[in-house]
């Protein structure tokens, strides 16, 4: 039994992020992490994992080298094993061509009947959340997305979906595919125990070369040229033009906001 | 799939909207992508379609007729009664391939993003999500990027006769804004982020002349790998945000007094009859329900009035309230990025200023 989880490295865009002039992202003034909802999905597979001592947590990453660190930490958190998708065809990827490619890699590994795979609801940097339901697709999986509780007895999973306005609770047999979100637990930390074993465990890249047999990849569906959606313009969101500080006295200032809304008929 | 040639552009004609609806109540949002829809099918002469899935739905269409629909396409049978990820795929992607439109717009929803990229992925096209703008004429695009960037828009080199949809939407938690486009696959696919394209009212004669056709369904419990075990409804007094007019949102700046800070802001909001917003952090520390988070995770606004009260205004909270009418923002850190998007801010305490809003409201209605 084996628990894929699909992880990617993200840049963190929760603080000051710098746009180039030509209207593309400066990586480099941004720190990069593992995406949150992603941790999630890890931890749902180890929770799983310590109920069934003897399935294997596998995470996999497609990404450039330096997503290695990033997976080494995950490795620490209790992952049994580490792939990296790395390759200058992948390149360029919308989140079909992305989705055709995890699948495939998903497919060198195998999937046994027992297997789940286990994705973040959406990654920070693009917040699309197409990639795990169209992995799924792809691999002819069900799929149950935005995943707050996940049950496994056997081969029937019982998972807690939630809704804007409440929640379903559905039945799935594995394999499956699972999109995590927050709610659904707080990520475990590394261990010194899992810090120490971690350069030990199996790690390997899976490269063009290793994958081009898989029948998903062909050169129409992976990377720049296997991509449906191409971006046409990219620019900075529009910045308002600052407004009227209002100062002086907390009273003077209400109630000069306040002459101020009632002018403009806001209240 | 065989005979189904989706790279032939020309094929491809008309605009649908999927009508998500929950136990036979449609969902607001398909409303919003009825008239957003309406605008792309007359700037394209084309006929915009409702897609309506469930069991017994058939007395919606017309309403969907009344917000701009020119046809609605009825597909009922018992497996389509609550959403599931497989009846609804092959229910939707067999309607696609057998009637072809070029472009099929989903709302963000949490349905709609588990069924949109599904079928795009089974249709072999392009899915571009939680668009918050959408495009078929060049010069109307040409006016929005004029409005909304700094692009040297007359210097760029225009195809003014390209008719392809250009769906821009925020990436990289709201830095930074990008448009896409599908120009080799159809139908060119999109989710639709709920609560912003605005909703044309509705036209009661439009919903008589709507015409409503019900298609065939074929489908067997093979057809659905995932069972519902039941559906519950959350029982809690529901925050409209999306639909308030005005917002009083609180931010991290309550934290010196949590339980004074939201009594004190949901007065403020019950005396202008609007309701409680909040920032992450607020939901993250689990002072406030999630259902009141605005923001890039959260929920767009655009209410007439917004009142931020101790938040610092990160990008991903501007990015879900920065097109309300007007903004007032209440922070006692004067470098608080918040004020960069407020059209009035008081660089002061909010618990000080939250008890002389709500006496001055009171006074001004008095």
């Amino acid at each position: 039994m084996k628990f894929i989880v699909c992880v990617k490295q993200v840049p963190d865009t929760s603080g000051k992020v710098a746009v180039k002039a030509d209207g593309t992202m400066d990586r480099s003034s941004m720190a990069a992490i593992t995406n949150p909802d992603d941790r999630n999905a890890v931890e749902a597979a180890l929770t799983l994992k310590d109920q069934h001592p003897e399935a294997r947590v596998v995470v996999i990453s497609m990404g450039p080298p330096p997503a290695a660190g990033m997976l080494r930490e995950l490795l620490a958190m209790g992952c049994d094993e580490a792939v990296l998708i790395s390759g200058r065809e992948f390149g360029g990827s919308d989140t079909f061509a992305t989705s055709q490619i995890i699948a495939a890699a998903i497919a060198h590994l195998g999937l046994d009947e027992e297997d789940v795979i286990f994705c973040g609801r959406q990654a920070i940097d693009g917040d699309t959340a197409q990639v795990g339901p169209q992995i799924a697709e792809k691999l002819g999986l069900p799929q149950v997305t935005y995943a707050a509780d996940i049950r496994k007895e056997g081969r029937t999973l019982t998972v807690r979906r939630m809704l804007e306005d409440g929640y379903m609770n559905i039945q799935v047999s594995t394999p499956c595919l699972i999109t995590c979100i927050k709610e659904l637990n707080t990520p475990r930390y590394m261990t010194v125990k899992g810090i120490l074993e971690c350069d030990q465990k199996p790690y390997r890249v899976l490269d063009y070369a290793a994958l081009k047999d898989e029948p998903l990849i062909e050169p129409d569906t992976i990377g720049l040229k296997g991509s449906p959606t191409n971006v046409y313009k990219s620019f900075s969101p529009p910045v308002k033009g600052a407004g009227v500080l209002l100062e002086g006295s907390p009273k003077e200032a209400v109630a000069q906001l306040f002459a101020a809304l009632e002018k403009q008929h806001m209240i | 799939m065989t005979e189904f040639h989706n790279t032939d552009p020309a094929a491809f004609r008309g605009v649908w909207v999927f009508c998500e609806q929950r136990g036979g109540e449609l969902n607001p949002t398909c409303f919003e992508l009825l008239s957003e829809g309406r605008k792309l099918a007359d700037d394209l002469g084309v006929e915009l379609c409702g897609l309506l899935l469930g069991d017994g739905v058939a007395a919606l269409a017309p309403t969907l007729g009344g917000y701009g629909a020119d046809r609605v396409y009825v597909c009922q049978h018992p497996l389509l009664k609550d959403y599931t990820t497989d009846a609804y795929t092959k229910v939707v992607c067999g309607m696609v391939m057998e009637r072809k439109p070029e472009i099929v717009l989903i709302g963000a929803t949490n349905i709609g993003r588990d069924l949109g990229p599904r079928c795009a992925a089974r249709l072999h096209t392009g899915l571009t999500a939680d668009c918050t703008h959408l495009d078929v004429d060049v010069a109307k695009y040409q006016e929005f990027l004029k409005r909304t960037s700094t692009l040297d828009v007359d210097g760029m080199k225009w195809d003014l006769t390209d008719r392809g949809l250009k769906m821009t939407r925020p990436a990289f938690g709201g830095h930074l804004m990008a448009t896409i486009i599908c120009p080799r696959f159809r139908p060119q696919m999109s989710t639709v982020r709920p609560g912003v394209m605005q909703c044309a009212p509705f036209d009661q004669a439009k919903a008589d002349a709507c015409r409503v056709e019900l298609c065939p369904v074929t489908l067997d419990e093979r057809d659905q790998k995932t069972r519902v075990l039941e559906v519950v409804k959350q029982a809690k007094a529901a925050v409209d945000l999306i639909g308030a007019e005005v917002v009083v949102s609180v931010g991290y700046g309550i934290s010196r007094d949590v339980k004074t800070g939201l009594a004190l802001a949901q007065q403020l909001a019950d005396a202008l009859g609007g309701v409680v917003g909040a920032s992450r952090a607020c939901v993250d520390a689990g002072w406030i329900g999630a259902d009141h988070q605005v923001g890039q995770t959260g929920k767009t606004v655009r209410p007439r009035l917004y009142i931020a009260l101790g938040i610092s205004g990160a990008i991903q909270h501007k990015a879900g309230m920065q097109d309300a009418a007007c903004i007032v923002a209440v922070n006692q850190n004067p470098a608080a990025p918040i004020f960069e998007v407020a059209d009035y801010g008081i660089p002061a305490d909010l618990f000080q200023v939250l008890p002389l809003m709500i006496e001055a409201t009171a006074s001004s209605k008095g």
